[in-house]
């Protein structure tokens, strides 16, 4: 195998005083002086290097890097789908790339034609009646639906602190509730993984805002008692908000509205193919049912009365803005042009292809790896090592680790927290049959490994296990020199 | 592996009587469930905890799990080493690594709370 390890080392490693990539020639025009007091004392300490070792620094560490352009990615709970060459393409045409936010609408209305129809078009696939494009994350249009909850019972003189989350939930749904000022109260699951309605009931009182529910949840199970549970919500006068990750399982097929949630938001660069990783860009739409759409946040694109796009700036109760412009607009283009693409029966194949591979996965491994909640699933799964750890010492983070060695990225480990460890796995709809058999064959090798091969994996990686407590507690950020 | 003089939570804490007091710690089985442990947060001296509930939280590399009052009572001690070095917890679980020291309710109860092989029962089906 080829030594891919050269040339990664840190740029003030290799600096040498006086190397370039470029020499400006002299401009001819006279100095400027500047007054001292704005005068640093020297140079920053920044790395000089040549352009050849700048370019092979870059190269060779995106070399370590493992994409979805280069490995299978079954990263369950964060869809990791393929992102469509053609977008990058279309994005990057002047009409859509050079706009500037600050331009007069009248200059811009093709951008606003498309987030005006992106508005309608996730409104509609959620079955509810408004859309506010600005969040720029999933946790983020959690927090700015929880706050336009809040706003919403202000305006109606109920003073209710609790928002209820399963304890199968995202870590992000009790973080925002903290965040917009709620107490966060933890639902339990029951042993089908679903809700327990009886500890639901128990807790739902006239306090209650809001109750977040995943569906499909994390354990990759349709809870179909959502009709109950949002009636149950609805009835103490709570509203129900749907965590939308996990929509890749039901778009075009089930629609939350539809099932009595009153909020949610989308992942555009999940479900609809935003490219991202490494911590964005994201975009995390927020659609609600038509009695809190006054309080989305502002501006909304709107139809003006010639038949053309404007900025709705004028919201008396709307919460505010809750991003700079417009949102991740970048990223909402590339969903836009995958749902053009796709069409509503195209969506909804999306969906049906997406829990036929889960499924057909599942059915490869569950004989060889215990999957508490295996009889059947919607886009995702979740397998646990208990077992293997208990008789093997072999743990989830070891499997993890050795995948890496065969070429796969790892599932999500260690979560959800009430499988013990956890490995969640997520094909997505664009794998084919032959990827899935071939990973799931890698896998059960590795089921039959030697434990010591495992527990010291990966092997052949540049970097084997970092030090994560280390990491935490005393991270290195920034580099000095000696 | 699981002391039998302790006493033990459902929620994996251990309890000791000491005096007029109780040590109170994480069992192993929950240290080795966390794996490595990066901060403890234990509540203040002098307050006040109900058995059950939250009274500090436990953060690993995996997640963070809130730490429950085993009795209810007042906080008597906290173990200042483990701001220090929150690795003595899963080095040394049942010693070096205890959290707090609880003085009991007056009608404190500790009936409640598990054997060693009551606890180590639980833990093998979990």
């Amino acid at each position: 195998m080829m030594e891919r390890n050269q040339s990664a080392d840190l740029l003030f490693e290799i600096s040498k005083p006086g190397r370039r990539c470029h020499r400006v020639p002299p401009s001819g025009l006279p100095a400027v002086g500047l007054d001292s007091r704005f005068l640093s004392g020297g140079s920053p300490p920044l790395p000089e290097v040549a352009e050849l070792d700048l370019v092979r620094h870059y190269t060779n560490l995106s070399a370590r890097n493992m994409a979805i352009d280069s490995n299978f990615y079954p990263l369950g709970s964060c869809t990791m789908k393929y992102n469509p060459k053609r977008h990058e393409r279309l994005v990057s045409l002047p009409g859509l790339a050079s706009p500037h936010p600050l331009q007069p609408d009248k200059t811009v209305q093709g951008m606003l034609a498309i987030l005006f129809e992106m508005q309608e078009m996730l409104a509609e696939i959620a079955g509810l009646h408004a859309c506010s494009l600005q969040p720029s994350a999933g946790a983020q249009g959690e927090l700015a639906a929880l706050l336009v909850a809040a706003a919403y019972f202000r305006h109606r003189g109920e003073n209710r602190t609790r928002v209820l989350v399963p304890d199968s939930a995202h870590g992000t749904n009790p973080a925002s509730a903290a965040i917009a000022g709620f107490d966060s109260v933890t639902v339990k699951s029951g042993d089908d993984g679903l809700v327990d309605l009886a500890d639901l009931e128990s807790k739902l009182d006239e306090r209650t805002a809001v109750f977040m529910i995943t569906n499909p949840n994390t354990l990759g199970l349709f809870d179909h008692q959502i009709l109950d549970i949002t009636r149950k919500v609805h009835e103490k006068g709570g509203l129900v908000y749907l965590d939308g990750a996990n929509m890749n399982a039901i778009l075009g097929i089930a629609r939350p509205g539809d099932f009595g949630a009153d909020m949610m938001h989308y992942n555009v660069h999940k479900t609809f193919t935003g490219p991202h990783g490494a911590g964005g860009p994201g975009s995390g739409p927020i659609a609600v049912r038509d009695m809190l759409e006054p309080f989305l946040p502002s501006p909304m694109v709107i139809r003006d009365e010639k038949g053309g796009y404007c900025l709705q700036q004028d919201r008396p109760l709307s919460i505010g803005r809750v991003r700079a412009f417009f949102g991740n607009v970048g990223v909402l283009l590339r969903g836009w042009m995958y749902l053009r693409t796709l069409g509503p029966n195209g969506l909804r194949e999306v969906s049906e292809q997406a829990v036929l591979n889960a499924n057909y996965l599942l059915t490869l491994l569950r004989d060889h790896i215990d999957v508490p909640k295996g009889a059947g699933c919607m886009h995702e799964f979740v397998a646990s090592a208990k077992i293997l750890r208990r008789e093997k010492r072999v743990s989830a983070m070891d499997i993890a680790k050795r995948l890496l060695d065969k070429g796969y990225h790892s599932p999500t480990v260690y979560f959800p927290l009430v499988v013990a460890e956890a490995l969640m796995i997520e094909p997505t709809e664009t794998e084919s049959q032959e990827t899935l058999e071939r990973f799931a064959e890698v896998f059960v090798s590795i089921l039959r490994e030697d434990p010591e091969t495992l527990h010291e994996a990966p092997h052949d990686l540049a970097i084997s296990r970092p030090d994560e407590v280390a990491a935490t507690k005393q991270p290195v950020l920034r580099w000095k020199s000696a | 592996m699981n002391p039998k003089d302790l006493k033990y939570a459902k929620s994996h804490e251990w309890v000791r009587v000491d005096g007029d007091t109780c040590v109170v710690g994480l069992t192993r089985f929950a240290v080795d469930q966390l794996t490595d442990i990066t901060y403890i947060e234990l509540p203040k001296v002098g307050e006040r905890v109900t058995g059950g509930e939250g009274m500090g939280e436990v953060e690993s590399v995996k997640a963070v799990s809130d730490i429950y009052a085993p009795l209810d009572g007042e906080i008597a001690a906290v173990n200042d080493a483990l701001s220090m070095d929150a690795s003595l917890v899963s080095r040394d679980p049942y010693g070096e690594g205890w959290l707090v020291r609880i003085r009991p309710a007056k009608d404190g109860r500790l009936d409640h709370l598990m054997s060693a092989e009551e606890y180590t029962r639980q833990t093998e089906g979990a």
